[in-house]
C-alpha cells in the first residue's frame, strides 16, 4: 500500500468516503509530517494540531452519517494572509505578529462547513510582497527540491507544505504571480480564478484591483475540487462577481481536439533560459499530439505589464496599508511620544524593508503633483494590456507560454535589487493586470528543478482551463513526481 | 528619475513610516531605481485610452440599502488593540 500522503487530494477525498481511513488518521499522519520537516523547510507559521484533530473527529462523524460533500475531512494548509477565527493570522508581518483574528475569511469559512480541515497557517512574503518568500518576518522558506533554493513567493510556505507533502493541498493568493510562480518553482498545480471569482473577504488586502485568491494543489482535479467550495458570491466582499458556479470536475474530461492554442510570442524572449524553453515547446507539442492547434499570437503591450504593476500594485498597496496605525489592532512602538510618534515608528519598526519600499513608492506615485504621470499613466497603458488580451481570445481558446523566466533561483540571489527580483514575475503579472484566471502545471525537470507552463484564459474560463490542464495531467507524471527525502 | 535624501525624508513622513539614518540611503537608492524603471511607461502611446481602475469591464461596484448588518462585536475586537480602557482605544495625548 502506498503511503497516505503519495495521494492527491482527490483521491484521499475517495479514500475517506470508502472509509479505507479515518480523517483522524489523515490529520495525524500529516501533522507527524509536519512536525518532522517543518524545522528545516519554515513552510508553517503556526500548527494548529488540536483544532485539526477536533475538526477531523467531527468530519469523522459526518462521513459516517453519510453526510456531506465531497470534500469532507481532507486536511489542507490556508495562507497565513486568511483570517482565521481564534488563530494567529500575521500575514508574515512584525506588524501583525500579534494579531488573533477575530472572524474567518469567507475562504476559511466555506471551505470548513465544506468539512476541510485546517492543519496550519503557512508562511508567506511580508503582506504578499515578493516573489521569493525571503521578505517575511519569520524568515526564509526552503525549496523542498533543493534547501538553497527558494520556493518562490509570495505564496511560497503553501507551496513548500504541498511539495513536500507536509500537506496534500493548501490556498494562496495571487497579485501579481504569487499562486503561479511558486507552483512553478516547486513542480505543482497552481490556480488563480479569474479576478471576483473568490471572495476577498477576511483575505489581508494588498492591491485590491489586482488580489485573488486560489489553490497550490498536485493535480487540476485537486484544484477544481477546491475551487468548486471556494467559489461564487460573496456579499461581504464588493468586487465578488454573481455568477454561478459551474462544476468544475464535470468538464475536466472533455476532449481536447480542435483546441485553438495561442502561444504567446513575447513569453519566449531573452529572458527565458533556454532550457526552460525547450520543456516549455515540448508541452506545446504535447498538446499538439492531443489534437490541439498553435496559433502564434503577440500581446504587444505585455512587455510594459511590470513597469504598469509596479505603479499600480505600490499605489493600492500604501493605500491598503495606512489601515494599520498601532490604535487599533497590530504591532504598536514601545513609549510613543505622541501621535505622530507612535503612527511613524509603530509602522517603521512593524513593517520589513520590501512592504516599506512599496508603501514609499505608492506614496510618490499618488502624492499631489504625480498622480497623473504615474498612477494614471498606468491605468492607462493597463488598459492597453488587457485589450491585447481581449484581441487575442477572439482568435484562440487558450494562451500557453512559461509561467517564470528560469527554475528555483538561490535564497538571497536576488535580494539586493529590487528590479531583477520584480522582473521575476514578467509571465504572470499580465493576467493580474488583465483579472484573467490562469493555471500552472509542470512541464518537466531541469535537473532536479521542476519547471512550469502557464495556461491563461477569458474571464470566467476556469473550467476550461482545468479541463487543459487535466488533459495534459492525463498523459504524464510530472505533477507525481516527489521531492527526495519527502517520499 | 533621481531622488534626493530630502525626498524620501518626505516621502516617509507622508507614508508615516520612520526610516533609520542607515535606511535612508538604501531607500534613495533603490526608489530611485524603480521611478526610473516605470518611467518606461512614458514610450506608450496612450493618446485616446480610457484608465482602467477595474479588471472587469461590466462590473461596477455594488451599493447596498445603508442598513445594519453586522451585530457588535466591539470587546473581542479590543482584544487585539494594544491599550484600550473602558471600551476605548488609547493613544498618546492629541490635545493639551
Amino acid at each position: 500500500m502506498t503511503e497516505l500522503h503519495h495521494h492527491t487530494l482527490a483521491e484521499l477525498a475517495a479514500g475517506l468516503r470508502a472509509r479505507r481511513f479515518s480523517s483522524v488518521e489523515l490529520v495525524t499522519h500529516f501533522l507527524a509530517r509536519i512536525e518532522r520537516s517543518n524545522p528545516e523547510l519554515n513552510a508553517f507559521i503556526t500548527v494548529t494540531a488540536e483544532e485539526a484533530l477536533r475538526a477531523a473527529e467531527a468530519a469523522d462523524k459526518r462521513l459516517a452519517a453519510g453526510e456531506g460533500g465531497p470534500l469532507v475531512g481532507v486536511p489542507i494548509a490556508h495562507k497565513d494572509i486568511f483570517c482565521t477565527d481564534g488563530v494567529l493570522t500575521t500575514c508574515g508581518s512584525r506588524m501583525l505578529s500579534n494579531f488573533v483574528s477575530p472572524y474567518d475569511a469567507t475562504v476559511v469559512e466555506r471551505l470548513a462547513r465544506a468539512g476541510v480541515v485546517t492543519l496550519g497557517k503557512a508562511n508567506m512574503d511580508e503582506f504578499a510582497m515578493g516573489s521569493s518568500n525571503e521578505t517575511s518576518w519569520y524568515g526564509p522558506v526552503k525549496n523542498p527540491w533543493d534547501p538553497k533554493k527558494v520556493p518562490g513567493g509570495s505564496s511560497g510556505g503553501s507551496a513548500a507544505a504541498v511539495a513536500a507533502r507536509l500537506a496534500p493541498a493548501a490556498t494562496g493568493t495571487d497579485t501579481g504571480g504569487s499562486i503561479l510562480q511558486p507552483a512553478a518553482l516547486t513542480g505543482l498545480t497552481g490556480l488563480k480564478p479569474t479576478y471576483g471569482r473568490v471572495s476577498r473577504y477576511g483575505m489581508i488586502a494588498f492591491a485590491s484591483s489586482l488580489d485573488q485568491a486560489g489553490t497550490l494543489t498536485y493535480t487540476a482535479e485537486d484544484a477544481a475540487l477546491l475551487l468548486g467550495a471556494m467559489a461564487g458570491f460573496d456579499e461581504r466582499d464588493s468586487t465578488s462577481v454573481d455568477t454561478p458556479v459551474p462544476d468544475y470536475a464535470a468538464a475536466l474530461d472533455q476532449p481536447l481536439a480542435g483546441l485553438k492554442i495561442g502561444v504567446l510570442k513575447e513569453f519566449f524572449d531573452k529572458g527565458l533560459e533556454e532550457s526552460s524553453a525547450t520543456l516549455v515547446r515540448e508541452a506545446l507539442a504535447q498538446y499538439e499530439r492531443l489534437g490541439a492547434t498553435l496559433i502564434e499570437v503577440s500581446l504587444p503591450s505585455l512587455p510594459l505589464s511590470v513597469p504598469t504593476y509596479y505603479v499600480v500594485a505600490p499605489a493600492e498597496c500604501s493605500s491598503n496599508l495606512s489601515r494599520f496605525d498601532g490604535v487599533r489592532f497590530g504591532y504598536r512602538c514601545e513609549n510613543p511620544a505622541d501621535l505622530l510618534d507612535m503612527y511613524t515608528r509603530s509602522r517603521g519598526e512593524g513593517f520589513g524593508a520590501e512592504v516599506k519600499r512599496r508603501i514609499m513608492t505608492g506614496t510618490y506615485v499618488l502624492s499631489a503633483g504625480y498622480y497623473d504621470a504615474y498612477y494614471l499613466k498606468a491605468q492607462k497603458v493597463r488598459r492597453l494590456i488587457a485589450d491585447d488580451f481581449v484581441r487575442a481570445f477572439a482568435r484562440v481558446d487558450v494562451l500557453m507560454g512559461p509561467t517564470s523566466p528560469t527554475p528555483a533561483f538561490d535564497i538571497g540571489a536576488k535580494v539586493d535589487d529590487p528590479i531583477t527580483m520584480y522582473l521575476n514575475d514578467i509571465y504572470t503579472i499580465g493576467a493580474n493586470l488583465a483579472g484573467l484566471p490562469a493555471v500552472s502545471i509542470p512541464c518537466g525537470f531541469v535537473g532536479q528543478l521542476p519547471v512550469g507552463l502557464q495556461i491563461i484564459g477569458p474571464h470566467f474560463a476556469e473550467a476550461k482551463l482545468l479541463n487543459v490542464a487535466h488533459g495534459y495531467q492525463r498523459e504524464t507524471d510530472w505533477h507525481k513526481r516527489i521531492p527526495r527525502g519527502y517520499e | 528619475m533621481s531622488l534626493t535624501r530630502q525626498d524620501v525624508e518626505n516621502i516617509a513622513l507622508l507614508a508615516r513610516l520612520s526610516i533609520s539614518e542607515a535606511e535612508l540611503p538604501v531607500y534613495v537608492d533603490s526608489l530611485s531605481k524603480i521611478l526610473s524603471f516605470v518611467e518606461q511607461l512614458n514610450g506608450a502611446d496612450t493618446g485616446h485610452v480610457e484608465p482602467m481602475a477595474h479588471p472587469l469591464a461590466d462590473q461596477v461596484q455594488r451599493l447596498r440599502d445603508d442598513v445594519v448588518l453586522e451585530e457588535d462585536r466591539r470587546e473581542k475586537y479590543q482584544r487585539n488593540a494594544p491599550r484600550v480602557e473602558a471600551g476605548l482605544y488609547l493613544v498618546p495625548k492629541v490635545i493639551e
